[in-house]
């Protein structure tokens, strides 16, 4: 790329707004500088960034790498201790002993101690219609920005309708079927688990909802419900808890879940 | 076939081939998780030996997995020419290593022993390699295939290009493949991977990029990565499809998950024969990965290495045009870390060409990998310099909708000037009528998608 030339693609640092709203235009001297606007506005990849020799600009390289961090961010860091306080729930653990431990063995992270299960049973209330869970899965960062408008509504939308809900748990470094093992225990009719998915470069809030009606180890995931993209630009938290709350609502009715239902997942998609 | 006799049994306190196999590899997550890993340095060092010493009969007759039990070893096995067979039976894995890194061993030598080989005996020897091992055999093996163009020939590095969509956007795919081509990407093919699974949708994706193939005359290929019978029923209705695609497991268990078997795959191979809309001889193309056996729970208690090398001893039952691991994507439970992924990769690139497939790779990595950006482009450069066929480029090294990152169309840009290396031949000459391509790298007008259109 020649030094800056004062085209109109030359960028200064004091005008640049706030990330994510103005788009990377940049390409010197295009056949068609309106379309690469248009290009560049309509896709969600990084299109039209323009290089600097064989190599992306600056700019274009710290955008990525912003976006990577929070990712990262979102995977490795654990859920606010005051958010989870805020919440009021039963903070449990899984096998897993590490942060590297649950990354390269999640069969650890679907399963609880015997003296887990033991304080469970101590502290939750047993065989209850449904038993509400949350883990921080794949991003903390998912349960910190969905979680307190998520797990009110969902519990607002149990209440109103005539559901009984155990004692909602938090687990640390949990599985989506850890929600098998500790359903089992507590001998819930159903279970659902509110859980941080892998985070994408677009955003690391995402969560979703995994769903099951009979919770045992070893359920396969066919029978299995899941309500995914939990997240400001998918499905609001507060709109995901009344469809949440449905759901479940349908599962108790028809004693079913996954394939089982007539329906199938609902997968809401944005 | 029956287990070996007691002259050839592995010995040093190891039951089988297979336990020797698996206890040799590198540290990996997959192996760990899977129960076959060796538990410590020297037990991995013991293995290593005891597979050093063993001679190369010994892994064609014990094959990690039965031969009347397991439709892939059958496909191996029948492949083998007997009579090349014969004049290494009695090299030892040490020995096939020591030939492969010989200075007297060129591309000609290793051809003439390569239909002697089984995938056992090219797993075996790569769990000897070292990194530096791997880069040099792999750096003298050319592997060339031809479909609308030319992938391999020496001097030419090929680039998939990976125009991906979330909602499957035939307009904002076409986009992203002027921004590629507009990098001088996208010899290796215009491949998508579709959202959605469907005869619709595919039969949109392989007709929108064929028509903008025709439209600019590019030499190059088309590819919709849906799975190879969504292709088929597309193809027959019309589709034009110039590669047919499918994933491919080291199992015949790990193939029923991946819905396909043998007969699938030949079915496959003997429509795009017929009814590609390429000139080929070459129209398939797989992708791979170590792990996704287990993954599945159908890795039959073989390491995944083992099992990656079975793959391409099934792919070239097809004469594919491009074969290549995707070897970041599938979790840090199967490859932990940057290590364990450049690692996996120069092992799988090697496989590929030593088996005779012309082999690419997907470098890449997911948020929850310990790896980044840097460790996948230590990774082109080491297959660079070992000379792979193509890397698959996506833009900025962000793919929206499969949502992992790879290698950027930037990366294209800076291999071929690092390396002095081009595109493939056809492709190249195109990318000069075009204006992006002058003498021996991107011109100024490169990197503007708004140069495709009219």
């Amino acid at each position: 790329m020649p030094l800056n030339d004062d085209t109109s693609t030359a960028r200064s640092p004091s005008d640049e707004p706030a990330r994510g709203t103005r788009p990377d235009v940049g390409v010197d001297d295009p056949t068609d500088p309106n379309l690469l606007d248009r290009i560049v506005s309509r896709s969600p990849s990084r299109l039209g960034v323009g290089r600097a020799g064989p190599r992306p600009t600056t700019e274009t390289l710290l955008r990525f790498r912003e976006d990577h961090g929070i990712a990262r961010d979102a995977v490795t860091s654990r859920v606010d201790e005051a958010v989870l306080a805020s919440l009021d729930l039963l903070t449990i653990a899984t096998l897993v002993e590490s942060h590297e431990q649950f990354l390269a063995r999640p069969d650890l992270g679907r399963e609880i101690s015997a003296e887990t299960a033991d304080y469970l049973r101590e502290h939750c209330r047993m065989e209850p219609q449904v038993q509400v869970l949350v883990s921080d899965g794949l991003s903390s960062t998912a349960v910190e920005a969905n979680l307190p408008d998520l797990l009110p509504a969902l519990l607002d939308g149990l209440a109103a309708r005539d559901l009984d809900v155990g004692t909602p748990v938090f687990v640390e470094h949990g599985r989506v079927d850890v929600m098998d093992a500790i359903g089992e225990e507590l001998d819930a009719d159903c279970c659902v688990i509110l859980i941080g998915e892998r985070p994408g470069l677009r955003t690391a809030e995402s969560l979703s909802a995994y769903l099951v009606y009979g919770p045992e180890r070893g359920t396969p995931t066919a029978r299995k419900s899941v309500i995914s993209n939990i997240h400001d630009g998918g499905l609001p938290a507060s709109e995901a808890g009344a469809a949440i709350a449905d759901l479940i609502a349908e599962m108790c009715e028809r004693e079913a879940s996954g394939l089982d239902l007539r329906e199938g997942d609902r997968d809401f998609q944005k | 076939m029956s287990l070996d006799t007691a002259d050839h049994a592995p010995g040093n306190g190891f039951d089988s081939i297979a336990e020797v196999l698996a206890k040799a590899n590198e540290e990996k997550t997959g192996d760990q998780l899977a129960g076959v890993a060796a538990d410590s340095e020297a037990e991995r060092v013991a293995a290593k030996r005891a597979l050093a010493a063993t001679r190369l009969e010994t892994l064609r007759r014990n094959p990690v997995v039965p031969y009347d039990d397991d439709e892939v070893t059958r496909v191996i096995q029948d492949a083998v020419r007997e009579p090349v067979y014969d004049r290494i039976r009695d090299w030892t894995v040490s020995d096939l290593r020591e030939f492969l890194v010989d200075s007297a061993t060129t591309d000609r030598e290793i051809g003439a022993i390569r239909p002697g080989l089984t995938s056992e005996m090219i797993a075996a020897v790569t769990k000897l390699m070292t990194n530096m091992d791997l880069v040099l055999a792999t750096s003298k093996m050319t592997v060339t295939a031809r479909c609308n163009n030319t992938v391999g020939t020496d001097g030419s590095l090929s680039f998939r290009l990976q125009p991906n969509h979330p909602s499957d956007d035939v307009d904002r795919i076409l986009d992203a493949t002027r921004e590629g081509l507009s990098y001088g990407v996208g010899d290796a093919v215009i491949g998508i991977n579709p959202v959605e699974d469907g005869v619709g949708t595919v039969t949109d994706v392989l007709e929108a990029t064929h028509e903008f193939i025709e439209e600019w005359s590019i030499p190059t290929q088309n590819c919709c990565l849906a799975h190879v019978t969504t292709q088929m029923e597309a193809i027959r209705e019309g589709a034009p499809a110039d590669l047919l695609f499918q994933s491919l497991a080291g199992t015949e268990a790990g193939n029923d998950e991946f819905g396909v078997d043998v007969d699938v795959l030949d079915e496959a191979h003997d429509l795009a024969r017929r009814r590609s809309t390429a000139s080929g001889p070459n129209v398939t193309y797989f992708e791979t990965g170590q792990g996704s056996e287990l993954s599945g729970d159908a890795h039959e208690g073989v390491d995944q290495l083992t099992l990656e090398s079975r793959c391409y001893g099934l792919a070239k039952r097809y004469d594919p045009f491009l074969v290549n691991t995707v070897v970041g994507f599938i979790g840090p439970e199967y490859l932990y870390d940057g290590r364990q992924v450049i690692r996996a990769g120069l092992e799988d690139v090697f496989m590929g060409q030593l088996h005779g497939i012309p082999m690419g790779i997907d470098a890449c990595y997911t948020n929850h990998i310990q790896a980044d950006q840097n460790d996948i482009e230590n990774l082109a450069v080491l297959l660079a310099a070992a000379g792979a066929n193509f890397f698959i480029t996506v833009p900025m090294g962000d793919d929206v909708m499969l949502n992992y990152q790879s290698n950027s169309y930037h990366d294209a840009a800076a291999l071929w000037e690092v390396f002095d290396l081009g595109p493939a031949p056809e492709f190249r000459d195109w990318l000069a009528d075009v204006g992006i391509w002058e003498d021996g790298r991107l011109t100024d007008r490169a990197g503007d998608p708004t140069r495709f259109v009219r």
